[in-house]
Formats: C-alpha cells, structure tokens, sequence
C-alpha cells in the first residue's frame, strides 16, 4: 500500500490501536479502576471507527444552506454514536460505582487481593495452590 | 385504534413505568405497578403472537417514518414466541420476588429494585421485537445496565455479588461494543441498519472481508451475551449470587433474548446464502456447542453451590439450543426454539424452588439440602420434578426437547450428535441426582426445624412445574408456533 492509502486510512488505523490498547488494558491491569479506564478507550475507538464511516470527503456540517451543490457529512452514524457515548457514560458511572462497593466491601480494588479474600472465605485457610472452580 | 399499536405498547409501557415507580415510596406499591405492567405485557405479546399466526409478519413503523429510515418493530413467529417467553416468565416470577426481595435485598433497596427490574424487561422486550440492529444494541446495553445493578443487589447476602456483577460488566460491554463494532461495519458496507433491508443487501455484495469481520463481531458479541461455551465466564457468579428471583428471571429470559438476537442475525440478516455461513455453523458453532454441553455439565456434577451448580448446567444447556441452530436445518431451528422455550420453564421452576431454600435457609449449599425431602416436601418435590424435565424425562417439556434435537441430528445424517445428547443428558442425571440423594435419603442436619416455604413462594414455583408437566404432555402449541419460526427463520414461510 502506498503512503497516501496509509494516510487516508489514518483514522482507522488510530481505531485499531486504540482498540487493541483498549482490550488489552482490560484483559491485564488488575485494578479494576484501570479496568474500566481501559473498556472507555476501546469504546471510544468505535465512536471513531463510527463518526469515521460518516465522514463525506470535502462534506460540511449537515446543516441546510439552501446550496443544492453542497455535499453534506452524513449525519447517521454521528448521531448513532451520541446514543452510545450516553451508554458508555452508563457503563462507567456504573462499573465505577460497583468498584466503590467493592472497596468499601473488600478493601481493595486489586483483582489478585480480592480473589484471595474470597478463596480464604471458601476454603478456609489461603490455600497454597488456586485449584478453585475454573 | 390501540391494537394497531401493541408492537410499540410491548416496550413502552414497562419503559414508562420503569421512572414512575421511582416515585413509589413504598416498595409494595412499585410491585403492584411491575405486577400491572407484567400482566398487560403478556397481554400484548398472547395477542401479537396469535395476530402473527393468523396474518404472518406484522411492521410498525415509529413516528410514521417508513422502514429503512425510521426505526421498524417487526414481529414473526420467532420474536413473539419468545415475547410471550419474556412475559409470562416476569408474570410468574413477580408474585415470588416479592416475598424473595423483601427478604434478600436492604429494605431501602427494594422500591428501586422494581425500577431496574421493569427496566431490565423492557430492554429484554425491546431487543427481541426490533428490526433495526442498531436500536438492537440500545435495547440490549438497557437490559444488560439494569441487570449488572439486579445481580449486585444480591451483595447482602454475599459481598461476591459485587465482584460477579463487576465481571459480567466488564464481559457484557465487550460483547455489547464487538456487536456494536459489527453492525458499524455492515453499515458501512450497505447503508442500512433496518434487518430487513440488510437482508436483501448482502447477498447482492458477495464475498467480501468487511462483511466476514462484521460478522466475526456480531457473533462473537452476542456469543459473549449469550455465554457460548468459552465465554460463559460471568455467568456462574452472575447467577450463583444474585438474590434468588433475579436469578429466576434472568436464567429464563436474559440469555433466551440473546439466542433470539443470533438467531435473528444468523439466519434473517446473514442469511443462509452468506459465504462463510456454512463452515462457521458446522465448524464453529456445533463443536462449541457440543463442548458446552459435555464441559459444563461435567463442571455441575462438582460444584457445592446448588445455585451455581445449576447455572453450569444452564451453560450446558445454551449449548444443546446452539447445537440445534447449527444444524441449520427447519427441524434444528424448531429444536433450538422449542428448547428456548421449555428450558425457560425448567430452569425458572429449578431455580424458584432452589430460591424456596435460600429463603428458609440462607444459602444452597449440597449440605443444606440434606433431609429436605422431609423438611420441605412441597419445594423438593417442584425441584424433582424440574431436574426431571431437565434430564429429558418424558411428560416432560424437556422429553420434547431432546426428542425434536435428536430428529434434527438425524435428518442431518450427524447420527453420533444423537449419541451425545443422550451422553450429555446422562451427566444431568448425575449432577441432579446428588440433590435428590441428599435431599431424600440423608438425615436432616441435627437441630434444623425449618418448615415448608411460604405459599407465596411455591405457588409461582407449582405454576412453572405445573407448565413443565403441560408442555411436556400437549406440545401442540410449542411445536407449531417454533416450526412456523423456523421455516420464517429460514425464509421458506409456509
């Protein structure tokens, strides 16, 4: 591919990445306020990917100015994702919430600390090897 | 005039009510308006259902604006049966959470849970009756919000509850943003987010690596919500930790929600002409599924927790529901819908009567069953009778089940998948049997003297028995409405 091809794909590359990163945060931090840091940046990459997609190269602001030659943005995939910016507000302020009780419950909000509080509940004494239920 | 409009009364008048019981002080009178709303919903989806076998397909166009630009709520055979599903298993569930709740969740907490339970239902309803995959996603992350707060609610019995609602948060959004992800890509490739409208685009751009990934996201994000073996990591807590009715609730109609929205995106959006629709059923759903049901089950027969132990089987149990789609065929559909909704009675019937003894108890351990069959004959007797029909006795829903998923194996020629349903089935022998064994035949722990669960409990408990028994006799109505949405589903409309 050459260097304009990677150029006029450059917002999809930065959804790529910030997807990856995303993911990535939520499968390895065990805080679990990083967590749902990492779960807003992968969502945020597919706001991008969306108001992407929307984009009409040399389109405006799809406002009616009267001028039948204007080329317009098309306004869908914006609007879609102002729905899902106010579902990922939800998501936060939720699993933000829960990690508030978690704390006041636990303690801790590192997954690991937590994890062996509960198998010292189970099993009695902190067993040595995690053999629990997988 | 009104009966025009039930397709969009379904949603809107649990979504209404939902903010109008916040105003409810007292926790009775936000039950008697979820009671209320329950009632007229099943109302509603019993008259869409038999509209939908009397006239065919029924559209509804939101606020007049025509169906590939406005939003369109489109019900066939496959979405009322499981409307009806979603109804009727709130109507039976909500005369028992009552006393549940009052019991398992802070006093406070009670009005408010009515909130997000109400919330959690229309979600359920919205994303079954829609035909626009975007409004899908709405309906699906409402559901999935209020039942992350539904399975913390149950952190007064068990702090555990926190972590399992804080999981399923995490898992849920991923799959709910890969769906997101998918439905972005098959509008980029086609324009459209009405379903039927993306149906008859598809086809027309052929084989084509967008469409492949679009359909990678979908699957795997309603995979993830539907807890598809290698995925089904939130659900054991999820459901072993919420306070009983929610558990109930959510094992008979969350997930049967999600297998619909598969369903829905497999067979009408996807369609059976798709490339790479062939190998993904026969070379990724069918061998996951069959994990599921061998996998899961084993993981039953070993857990402590009644509660969790039966969520496990549930996984097992979304597998013999993906196996039948898998197969792809009309009689595999009509298993995969038949077993929706009978697995739906069983598992709400198993859980309520499990519910009856957390109530009196305190917790479903393998060691407070001991003796219950002396203890609280009414409950261990709906619990039997519900492992029976999960087992696949006859005169039991789930004897149709099995008997519809292994005609389906046959008629494909896959005669060893015949071999292992019966194999798997043996595993829930197993696993329901240690109940019945310590329930039966060991003595009661010394000093325990709790009596029978109050009528309040086993009366809903009896109902769902009671239907288990009567679906499992006169299949007639089951079997006839999941044919017609299988061969809907399959585009041969009869």
């Amino acid at each position: 591919m050459g260097g304009s091809d990677f150029l006029g794909l450059f917002n999809y590359w930065i959804v790529i990445v910030l997807m990856m990163l995303g993911l990535y945060t939520v499968v390895s931090r065990g805080n679990l306020v990083k967590k749902i840091i990492g779960l807003n940046i992968f969502q945020t990459s597919v706001f991008l990917l969306y108001i992407s997609m929307g984009k009409v190269a040399g389109g405006t602001a799809p406002i009616l100015t009267g001028d039948p030659k204007e080329v317009y943005s098309n306004p869908l995939p914006h609007v879609l994702i102002l729905t899902a910016i106010v579902v990922g507000v939800a998501t936060t302020a939720l699993g933000l919430a829960l990690v508030v009780r978690i704390k006041n419950a636990y303690d801790s909000i590192e997954e690991d600390e937590i994890q062996a509080a509960d198998d010292e509940m189970e099993f009695g004494v902190e067993p040595a090897a995690k053999d629990g239920p997988p | 005039m009104i009966a025009a409009h039930l397709p969009i009364l379904q949603v809107v008048i649990p979504l209404i009510a939902a903010p109008l019981s916040v105003f409810c002080r007292r926790p009775a009178l936000a039950w008697w308006l979820a009671m209320l709303v329950s009632v007229v919903s099943l109302y509603i989806s019993i008259a869409l259902l038999d509209r939908v076998l009397d006239q065919g397909t029924l559209s509804y166009v939101l606020g007049n604006w025509a169906a590939p630009w406005g939003i369109e709520y489109r019900i066939d055979a496959a979405n009322a049966i499981v409307l009806l599903i979603i109804s009727g298993i709130s109507t039976a569930v909500l005369p028992y959470t009552r006393v549940s709740i009052a019991k398992e969740v802070e006093a406070h907490n009670q009005g408010l849970f009515y909130t997000c339970y109400l919330l959690c239902f229309t979600g359920l309803l919205g994303m079954v009756i829609t035909g626009d995959a975007f409004n899908a996603f709405v309906f699906l992350e409402i559901s999935s919000l209020s039942t992350y707060v539904l399975v913390a609610l149950g952190a007064r019995q068990d702090r555990r509850a926190l972590t399992a609602a804080y999981t399923y948060l995490i898992m849920g959004t991923i799959g709910a943003t890969f769906f997101v992800i998918g439905v972005g890509l098959l509008y980029m490739m086609t324009g459209t987010l009405n379903m039927a409208d993306l149906a008859q685009r598809i086809p027309a751009i052929g084989a084509n690596r967008t469409l492949v990934v679009a359909f990678a996201f979908i699957v795997t994000g309603i995979g993830l919500k539907l807890a598809l073996f290698p995925m089904h990591l939130w659900l054991p807590n999820a459901y072993a930790f919420a306070p009983s009715a929610v558990t109930v609730f959510l094992a008979a109609t969350a997930t049967k929600a999600a297998v619909y929205l598969l369903l829905r995106f497999l067979f009408t959006v996807f369609g059976t002409d798709f490339h790479i629709f062939g190998p993904a059923l026969s070379y990724l759903l069918l061998p996951l599924a069959v994990l599921a049901m061998f996998a899961a089950s084993t993981v039953a027969i070993f857990q402590v927790d009644i509660k969790r132990m039966l969520a496990y089987s549930s996984i097992a149990q979304l597998g013999y529901m993906v196996l039948g789609i898998s197969l792809g065929t009309v009689t595999g559909l009509t298993a995969a819908i038949i077993h929706l909704f009978n697995h739906a009675l069983m598992k709400g019937a198993l859980f309520m009567a499990l519910g009856a003894v957390v109530y009196r108890f305190g917790g479903a351990g393998i060691d407070q069953m001991r003796g219950l069959g002396r203890l609280m004959p009414w409950t261990m007797a709906a619990f039997v009778v519900g492992g029976l029909s999960l087992i696949g006795v006859p005169l039991t829903v789930g004897f149709i089940s099995k008997w519809y998923l292994i005609a389906g194996a046959l008629e494909s020629g896959l005669w060893p998948l015949a071999i292992l349903v019966v194999a798997s089935s043996l595993l829930a022998v197993i696993y329901i049997w240690r109940v019945v064994e310590a329930a039966y035949l060991d003595e009661p722990a010394a000093g325990a003297t709790a009596g029978e669960a109050p009528a309040a409990l086993l009366i809903p408990t009896w109902m769902l028995v009671g239907a288990n028994v009567y679906f499992g006799i006169d299949a007639g109505l089951t079997t006839h409405v999941a044919e017609q949405a299988a061969h809907v589903l399959l585009g041969s409309a009869t």
